[in-house]
């Protein structure tokens, strides 16, 4: 095993930012305190200036500039795509967004929440309609008899927890006899799903923890 | 005092110390304990691995630095596959903190693999809309994403020259570390535009992408950091995720143990204070 320490500044400061955060799981101190405001500082300043320049930028100043330069003939010429003088209408609701620092034109930003809810709204119910509730209706519908036995046992644990677990969330009736049998059944297998969220939640952070060590072990000190 | 009481009473920073040599240990030497592939890797692999020569690919990769270590071993690696078997791959990005960092992968595997920018690959960097910018990819791609990351018009680039929209693609891979990523994917795009979808996500979020798996509306699934060592393993090669494999296991003995643990001097102090 060998070492060869960096020589990249940045990577120092990246290590002993990361060593004062590691430092609070002995107490909190005032290194921590340091590397996490800064952090907080950075990111704020960091997705302020991204925001500028992908958002803003991106998506409004450069195509309102480029249809009404005039560069492309007329500002609502086809050829310019989605990037025609249209860009005014959102532009203008985005304007009106901050009417709500003025107390007497707040009511305008109403607008604004209102077609961005509207979209989202009819957006996201479609795509809840087609993609998790349909088509997780059709994928629950297994045959119960297979040639394999692996998927026939698979398929009726698979209905069996299925069954339970709605009946585990059905209130309208007293969990008792038959129904407190299953509503207990369906429990346990909400209580395996609830393990193997823990188990993959310790791994993710776990994970962090490995590509920090990796990062001072392998960048920061070159150990090879 | 019992074994059982002093354990109920331990200073959890013994805890984050025996976890940190856990880690750090098989870090510097390796224990190479065995990886088996599971199926839904293995169909994450084997999707890639049918798309043909030539064809158009889409890679979505949303994630930020905080993800990093858990999803770009596996872009890399499907980087790697696809620019392989010589598809032409589209990468965007959704997710506001990736688009410096996703540029970075995207050039290194494409340098490393001798692809050349703008004809084997492109990065049309990111574009802020989550679920409505998914939509109108599926009008027109190029209109969606004018420019790549570095400014230069898409319709120049020849990579783009045969991409619309999503029908214009043979795979969709989603990277992605939380909103907007694989659901936002499967509820906008896979039912509407009936695009085969392949995903590799980070371990908090896997437990919610079987279902999906389950249904057929993902095709194969990567979950944390054991699916991308799994899946480097299918590749042949022994990249961040596998290396940190060992470590991890270690650390699930561990926490497992803890665990077990906990509960005994939890279950002996109830009964004393029962009796």
């Amino acid at each position: 095993m060998s070492v060869y320490l960096s020589h990249d500044p940045g990577v120092w400061i990246a290590a002993a930012l990361t060593l004062f955060i590691f430092s609070f799981l002995y107490k909190d101190n005032p290194l921590y305190k340091f590397a996490e405001h800064l952090f907080v500082g950075v990111s704020a300043g960091y997705y302020l200036v991204l925001s500028f320049w992908s958002v803003l930028v991106a998506n409004l100043w450069d195509p309102l500039t480029s249809a009404l330069g005039g560069a492309h003939g007329s500002p609502l010429a086809a050829r310019l795509g989605d990037y025609r003088a249209f860009l005014l209408i959102p532009a203008l609701l985005g304007l009106l967004l901050f009417s709500r620092f003025l107390p007497r034109l707040a009511w305008l930003s109403r607008w604004s929440l209102a077609v961005i809810i509207g979209v989202y709204a009819g957006l996201k119910t479609t795509g809840f309609a087609q993609g998790d509730f349909v088509a997780q209706v059709q994928g629950s519908i297994q045959p119960l008899w297979t040639a394999s036995w692996a998927t026939t046992v698979s398929a009726w644990i698979f209905t069996v927890g299925l069954l339970t677990t709605l009946v585990f969330f059905y209130f309208s009736r007293e969990h008792k006899g038959a129904l407190g049998v299953a509503s207990r059944a369906g429990m346990y297998f909400l209580m395996v799903s609830f393990g193997a969220g823990y188990g993959y939640t310790v791994m993710s952070r776990i994970s962090l923890l490995i590509g920090r060590l990796q990062f001072l072990l392998h960048t920061w000190l070159g150990v090879r | 005092m019992s074994a059982l009481d002093r354990l109920a009473r331990l200073d959890r920073r013994w805890i984050f110390l025996v976890t940190g040599l856990l880690v750090l240990i098989p870090l510097l030497w390796p224990l190479n304990l065995p990886l088996t592939p599971a199926p839904p890797v293995r169909a994450y692999h084997d999707a890639i691995a049918s798309v043909p020569p030539g064809s158009h690919v889409l890679v979505s990769a949303d994630f930020d630095p905080a993800a990093r270590p858990e999803l770009e071993p596996m872009l890399r690696t499907t980087l790697r596959q696809l620019l392989q078997r010589r598809c032409k791959v589209v990468v965007v990005v959704l997710y506001q903190g990736g688009p410096l960092l996703v540029d970075q992968i995207v050039r290194d595997v494409a340098a490393a693999q001798g692809a050349v920018y703008g004809r084997d690959l492109v990065n049309l960097g990111f574009k802020a809309g989550n679920e409505a910018v998914m939509v109108l990819m599926g009008q027109s791609i190029p209109n969606t994403f004018p420019r790549d990351q570095s400014g230069a018009d898409v319709r120049t680039l020849p990579v783009m020259r045969d991409v619309r929209n999503y029908s214009s693609f043979r795979l969709l891979v989603s990277i992605a570390t939380g909103y907007p990523g694989t659901k936002e994917y499967v509820q906008q795009v896979q039912g509407r535009f009936h695009i085969p979808i392949v995903a590799g996500v980070t371990a908090v979020t896997a437990p919610t992408m079987y279902p999906y798996l389950q249904s057929g509306q993902l095709r194969g699934l990567l979950g944390g950091m054991a699916g991308a060592a799994e899946y480097e393993r299918l590749m042949n090669e022994r990249g961040a995720a596998s290396r940190g494999m060992d470590a991890q296991s270690l650390a699930h003995v561990f926490v497992a143990l803890c665990i077990v643990l906990g509960n005994l001097a939890q279950r002996a102090r109830a009964r004393r204070e029962e009796g």
